[in-house]
């Protein structure tokens, strides 16, 4: 209970920090919307290439974003110097990360349901229909970068060049997560929409496979 | 110094004398022919390679654990090797996969989870190189080496979910599946000397590792005084 009261705290935190400003939201955004639009002049996608490409690049276009987007996660309460604070400010370490990985979550999450509509009408694709399944593996989707990437930032933010390492350390990882969420994005947007059990299931095995590892490890990663 | 001389001359010889028996003993294989002969070292290496990443994650958790720097340089000792194995898989599986499937490459469950377990070592060891602080350096490649090693199964599930072109297991396959007797004999030989090479490469890694962490040391006290 006290985890979840100190998670609370620290969530209402990290939200008020980037609502305050929006700095990461705003870039993130346009980044994606960047990358979307140049993705669709590397070729020129017709109806059925849109539905069989357009889903891998839309996620390919998440990580890459997410990647970046993860960095100032830990490397602000570095500059800051308010990580041993924000330690003994909570029992239970974990609380620190279950935060900062649930606001990671919410604002991944946020972007892409802002640019669903822009991909869409870019790749003639229709996604009012299945909006629900599709936020579901939005969802899934977000929670399975955000658990490993909120980990990794506090990792690359002990290293020289960490705005090159957290790529390098994340996306390779990413690799289930990419496949998975592609697949069930391409089979809620093809002509017969549906919802792929089998991979939202997986996306589900991935969230808390890297869920409890990050419990049993966190406390380790937040040691100066 | 000449323990390890004679331990890895004794290895040159016994992989010798395995690749003749993989050559000229055992027979050539009905439909492949001759390239089928890559298969001793290529399944051989690839076992090897994942015993040490295998080592390699049980040295992380040990150093997360204990912090003995010796686990330490288990770790990376053993993530080195494993890379060296997995670059040799990589490269003879395109050459016997070219006359045999007619592509070099293809993204089926097995190449792809060997490229990306080679991807996420290599992020490893880099990682390791940006990290200047030795406690620091030592606690944060552990945890992100277990992570990484978590990652495995779900790489592989996930790519033969998605489709799969590999052959079905030869060796430990169920009913049907079986190598002939000189096959076997040659096989086991060269996985012998594989892992004997493993464990070469290892310590001598692992020495090597020792050592610079005690010149690390020594300069550090000389800086001191």
């Amino acid at each position: 209970m006290a985890l979840l009261a100190d998670t609370r705290v620290l969530l209402g935190k990290e939200l008020r920090t980037e609502f305050r400003s929006r700095e990461l939201l705003t870039t993130t955004v346009v980044f994606i919307l960047v990358v979307v639009v140049l993705f669709s002049f590397t070729f020129d996608p017709s109806a059925g290439e849109s539905r069989r490409f357009g889903p891998g690049l839309l996620w390919l276009a998440f990580l890459f974003a997410a990647s970046l987007m993860l960095q100032p996660c830990f490397l602000r309460e570095q500059n800051n110097d308010t990580l041993s604070a924000l330690r003994l400010s909570v029992q239970d370490p974990f609380a620190i990360f279950l935060a900062k990985l649930s606001a990671n979550t919410v604002f991944l999450l946020l972007t892409e349901v802002l640019l669903l509509p822009v991909f869409a009408v870019l790749y003639n694709v229709h996604v009012l229909g299945v909006f629900p399944q599709l936020v579901l593996v939005l969802f899934l989707g977000s929670l399975g970068v955000a658990i490993p990437g909120t980990a990794f930032s506090a990792i690359s933010a002990q290293a020289r060049m960490r705005e090159l390492m957290l790529p390098l350390l994340l996306l390779p990882l990413l690799t289930p997560v990419l496949i998975a969420s592609t697949e069930a994005t391409a089979a809620l947007l093809d002509v017969r929409p549906e919802l792929r059990r089998d991979w939202v299931g997986f996306l589900a095995g991935f969230d808390v496979v890297f869920l409890t590892a990050l419990w049993l490890f966190g406390e380790y990663l937040l040691e100066e | 110094m000449l323990k390890s001389i004679v331990n890895a001359t004794v290895l040159f010889i016994l992989i010798a004398c395995t690749a003749y028996l993989a050559f000229h003993y055992a027979p050539v294989e009905k439909s492949m022919g001759i390239i089928q002969k890559i298969f001793y070292v290529h399944i051989s290496c690839a076992f090897s390679a994942f015993v040490a990443f295998g080592i390699c994650f049980y040295a992380n958790l040990r150093y997360v654990f204990t912090r003995q720097p010796k686990a330490d340089w288990l770790g990376v000792s053993a993530a080195e090797v494993g890379l060296a194995f997995i670059s040799v898989v990589l490269v003879t599986g395109p050459i016997w996969a070219h006359p045999v499937w007619g592509i070099w490459w293809t993204w089926d469950a097995r190449l792809t989870l060997t490229f990306v377990l080679g991807l996420l070592y290599v992020s490893y060891l880099l990682l390791r190189t940006m990290i200047e602080e030795p406690d620091k350096r030592a606690l944060f490649s552990a945890l992100f080496g277990i992570f990484a090693f978590l990652d495995v199964p779900l790489v592989y599930f996930s790519i033969r979910w998605w489709r799969t072109q590999h052959p079905q297991p030869v060796i430990l396959g169920g009913p049907g599946s079986g190598l002939e007797p000189r096959m076997r004999v040659s096989y086991l030989l060269m996985w012998g000397a594989l892992t004997g090479l493993l464990i070469l490469l290892l310590t001598a890694r692992y020495r090597l590792e020792a050592l610079r962490a005690s010149v690390e040391e020594l300069r550090r006290e000389a800086e001191v005084r």
